[in-house]
């Protein structure tokens, strides 16, 4: 497998700027003869397909929602960074590109983040063109807040969902392209595999999820814009259809698979209630901005939050962390969540959260200025758990949440598939081990917006047209794989359901390789994997037809790929023997619990190679170098 | 708790479709909504019957995806909540529940709950944003905008498209659809310049579609999980008003 990362050279401030000058152009008057596929249509699906729409590519973009809106991009609650500097508190683009470097424990590429970091400003720009509706000040200006991990205040928001709002402008935008002829929208969709002709990226095989029909799409090259793996948990902030196929068969294909251990726990979700419990929703995180976290000192304290008095309450991560405090990274605040309840400090009726108390704020600044910033999070806690957190603390507690794994992808975001690229949370490329509050957004629309519109043109640019007909053999070979599978998916007609499966891989996966990870664990997972997959296929029920809208047929294709990844995630966590941003290994801790990274033996990207299903995957590393980041314990104390 | 649930069936498009009994035992207060549903279709996979399908995605009411008449209420019996919001705790023991797919002409089912509200796309496509190419945007503080206007164009772009104000109508009219994105674009600066355009093509769309004229019910606003208000369709008709009688630029150089 080969891993250039094709990093330009020249000073990182300007390696961005010199490879736009260095990249070849397609010209305006050939790009309508290009063919483009984009798959997934949340932040980074619906930026790019937009975007390469205007610059005049033929854009076919596919969804297996029943329209773009709905990616789960939408639900991103806190906000987005921006190294815009509007507060004057002494942010820079290098000062985001630092800090995501150091958030990232130094596990990421930094000409890549650093071109994050510098292009964060003109996604501002966008979006308030497009009439996204930022929270602003009095004066009519952007307004700002801060976020975990960072000391200035860079987060633009929109209450509490400024996900949803970019991306309905990022919808509008593609939308737009839409009724201009540009974009073929294909909704209902789903990608069922890549088509590779010659080691080339050529099409895609989709699955029509009303009618069940399998068809074939071609092009010139394939985007993949298909989020993260967090549902391998089953129990996740993710929305219940999220999923690893895209990139799973894209692996299978020949892509490798970079870091995939390196998945993200929020520490502010709300506890699960009970056994039937379908998904974790998720508080956003700009509520430690207010909020304080505490627990009773006394474990096994069962008097209610207001009875117990401030001299009895542990506000821990104040505590442990003076200069952060509530503000410590996502995976500090996560695992000294866990220690607390483990330790019998837990809170609720299922002693299974830590409390996040809004009592100070409100006293400070009164309840209308938190209910402008967090109401409509107020309300929905309160629809789930018939709590107010107005009068009593909420609960929370960690819970899966986003997956800075994914397929490797070069700076111009292709993967070592030539003509296969992945962008947002569906790549590797700019969180490391760990990604701060705040830039999942950032990076989803920097690599729509304005990353891969150039640097597909660079790929497309240099390589021969040659169109490939749909009835070529690789085509119809890959069609004829994908109907196999879903052929034996009906056929097993066993006694289980989908679901019953995926509890059991979530719980396996969320024991062996979630919070914590330990080499026993790791090597007793990678034993039961293989047997639950095999009992999958020799037990699961898939009622109904193949020809027909089948969503159990579609949980068990999704669920049969978990199964595979779920392999290589505990390969790559037992082979990744350090601890490093938020993959946590017991084994590797310094004296007082926080992750010991091993810079010397694994300051690269584990990239994975598919060598087929039950066979040991090839690890590959790509070096990471760092020459404007002084590599340094984490330190948030 | 113990529920009955009768539930709106329909195999496809051209099934003429019927309510199947299904009795749900062991409910939670906790539970949501769609969880009881789990519950209940899990079972019906253990006995080899095909499950309910409905649509749902993030479970956390953004989405828009899930939807459907609860008892003849678009998103059940509690205000400002979507289906997959609306917790067990709304219902008592020994309730009974009727569930049915959205109800109107452009909106067909295609399974069971699962309808077709692809006519909400096709309104935004003809004219439901702002032509900025990516990349000629001028600074983002370049134009300030008034708290009061962004927070209200914030309020009507909380619109999650989910089709409860369609399924509420007695005309089964998607103007509080259409009325939020004109009103959420027509209150920021940088929406003025396509503005008369935008409201006259996004109202002949929403006809084109099929759905049908507002006559002020107002069922719309009183379902919609996220309080979307009826004065947007008020807002709506000025516009529409002021763009049809507006004097246009003079076309120089035309042939007559």
């Amino acid at each position: 497998m080969q891993l250039n990362s094709n990093v330009p050279s020249g000073p990182i401030a300007e390696k961005w700027d010199k490879h736009r000058f260095d990249m070849k152009l397609v010209n305006p008057a050939n790009k309508r003869k290009y063919d483009v596929i984009i798959v997934g249509t949340g932040l980074a699906g619906a930026s790019a397909a937009a975007t390469m729409g205007e610059l005049g590519y033929n854009v076919k973009a596919f969804t297996y929602h029943d329209s773009a809106r709905r990616a789960h991009s939408i639900a991103a609650q806190g906000g987005i960074n921006a190294a815009k500097n509007y507060q004057n508190d002494g942010d820079s683009v290098f000062r985001l590109f630092y800090d995501t470097v150091k958030g990232g424990d130094f596990r990421s590429r930094e000409a890549n983040v650093y071109r994050l970091a510098q292009i964060s400003l003109n996604i501002i720009d966008q979006a308030v063109a497009q009439g996204v509706p930022f929270a602003r000040e009095y004066g009519g200006l952007l307004a700002n807040r801060s976020f975990g991990g960072a000391q200035v205040s860079r987060t633009f928001y929109a209450r509490g969902q400024t996900g949803q709002q970019l991306l309905l402008g990022a919808y509008q935008a593609l939308e737009r392209q839409v009724g201009a002829g540009t974009v073929e929208l294909s909704t209902r969709h789903e990608m069922m595999d890549v088509i590779v002709v010659d080691g080339v990226a050529r099409g895609i095989v989709t699955r029509d999820l009303v009618s069940g029909g399998i068809e074939s799409f071609t092009a010139d090259a394939v985007v993949l814009a298909t989020g993260g793996y967090s549902n391998v948990f089953f129990l996740s902030t993710n929305a219940k259809h999220c999923n690893v196929t895209a990139t799973w068969r894209a692996h299978r294909r020949g892509a490798g698979f970079a870091n995939p251990c390196y998945t993200q726990i929020h520490p502010t979700c709300i506890p699960p209630s009970g056994e039937y419990q379908s998904k974790l929703t998720l508080m956003s995180e700009s509520l430690r901005n207010d909020g304080r976290i505490w627990v009773p000192k006394d474990a096994g304290d069962t008097r209610r939050a207001r009875d117990i008095p401030e001299g009895e309450r542990d506000y821990y991560l104040e505590r442990f962390y003076p200069s952060f405090g509530n503000l410590s990274p996502r995976d500090i605040a996560s695992r000294r969540a866990k220690e607390m309840v483990d330790s019998g400090h837990g809170v609720g009726e299922l002693k299974n959260g830590v409390y996040l108390d809004f009592k100070d704020a409100i006293a400070r600044l009164g309840r209308d200025a938190i209910s402008e910033r967090y109401g409509n999070l107020f309300e929905m806690y309160q629809k789930i758990t018939g709590e107010s957190p107005y009068e009593t603390p909420m609960r929370i507690y960690p819970a899966p949440h986003y997956t800075m794994g994914g397929l490797w992808v070069d700076y111009d975001l292709m993967t070592n598939v030539p003509g296969l690229f992945a962008i947002g949370e569906a790549n590797f490329s700019d969180h490391g081990a760990n990604r701060l509050g705040a830039s999942a957004l950032m990076q989803g629309l920097a690599d729509g917006y304005f990353v891969i519109p150039l640097t597909i043109g660079n790929y497309l640019a240099r390589v021969p047209k040659k169109p490939i007909p749909t009835d070529h053999a690789a085509v119809k070979d890959t069609e004829r794989e994908v109907k196999e599978k879903l052929d034996s998916l009906m056929a097993v007609n066993g006694s289980r359901t989908v679901d019953s499966f995926h509890i059991e891989l979530g719980r396996l996966m969320w024991n062996a390789c979630g919070m914590e990870r330990s080499r026993e664990g790791l090597e007793d997972a990678l034993r039961r994997i293989p047997e639950l997959r095999e009992e999958f296929w020799r037990d699961v029920r898939v009622p109904g037809s193949a020809a027909d809208l089948n969503q159990s047929l579609e949980k068990a294709g999704r669920v049969a790929d978990f199964m595979e990844f779920a392999e290589v995630m505990c390969h790559d966590a037992l082979t990744r023997d350090e601890s490093c941003g938020a993959h946590y290994r017991v084994e590797h801790t310094t004296e007082d619990g926080e992750a010991r990274r091993d810079d010397e033996n694994f300051a690269h990207a584990a990239v994975w190679e598919f060598r087929g299903v039950g066979e040991a995957p090839v690890r590959h590393e790509e070096a990471l170098v760092f020459e404007n980041v002084q590599l340094s314990t984490r330190s948030y104390k | 708790m113990k529920l009955t649930l009768h539930v709106w069936r329909q195999s496809g498009p051209n099934d003429p479709g019927r309510h199947e009994r299904y009795e749900a035992d062991d409910v939670s207060e906790h539970m949501s909504f769609l969880e009881m549903l789990d519950v209940v279709n899990e079972r019906l996979v253990g006995q080899g019957e095909e499950p309910i399908a409905f649509e749902h995605d993030c479970r956390e009411g953004i989405c828009g995806s899930c939807g459907m008449m609860i008892n003849g209420v678009p998103h059940g019996p509690k205000t400002l909540t979507t289906a997959c919001q609306l917790h067990m705790r709304s219902f008592r023991d020994g309730d009974e529940i009727w569930i049915d797919p959205w109800r109107a002409t452009a909106f067909p089912v295609l399974k069971d709950l699962v309808v077709d509200r692809s006519g909400f796309d096709r309104i935004i496509a003809s004219g439901g944003y702002i032509s900025v190419r990516t990349g000629s945007a001028p600074d983002g503080n370049a134009i300030p905008v008034p708290k009061d206007n962004a927070d209200a164009a914030f309020d009507a772009a909380t619109c999650i498209g989910c089709g409860a104000c369609v399924a509420a109508c007695p005309n089964a009219s998607a103007m509080l659809f259409t009325s939020a994105k004109v009103a959420h674009l027509a209150q920021v600066p940088q929406g003025q310049a396509e503005r008369w355009d935008r409201v006259l093509a996004m109202v002949d769309r929403h006809d084109a579609e099929g759905f049908g004229n507002c006559t002020n019910h107002g069922a719309c606003q009183t379902a919609c999980p996220k309080g979307i208000s009826i004065d947007y369709i008020a807002q709506l008709n000025r516009d529409l008003i002021r763009a049809t009688l507006r004097a246009r630029p003079v076309e120089a150089g035309r042939d007559a």
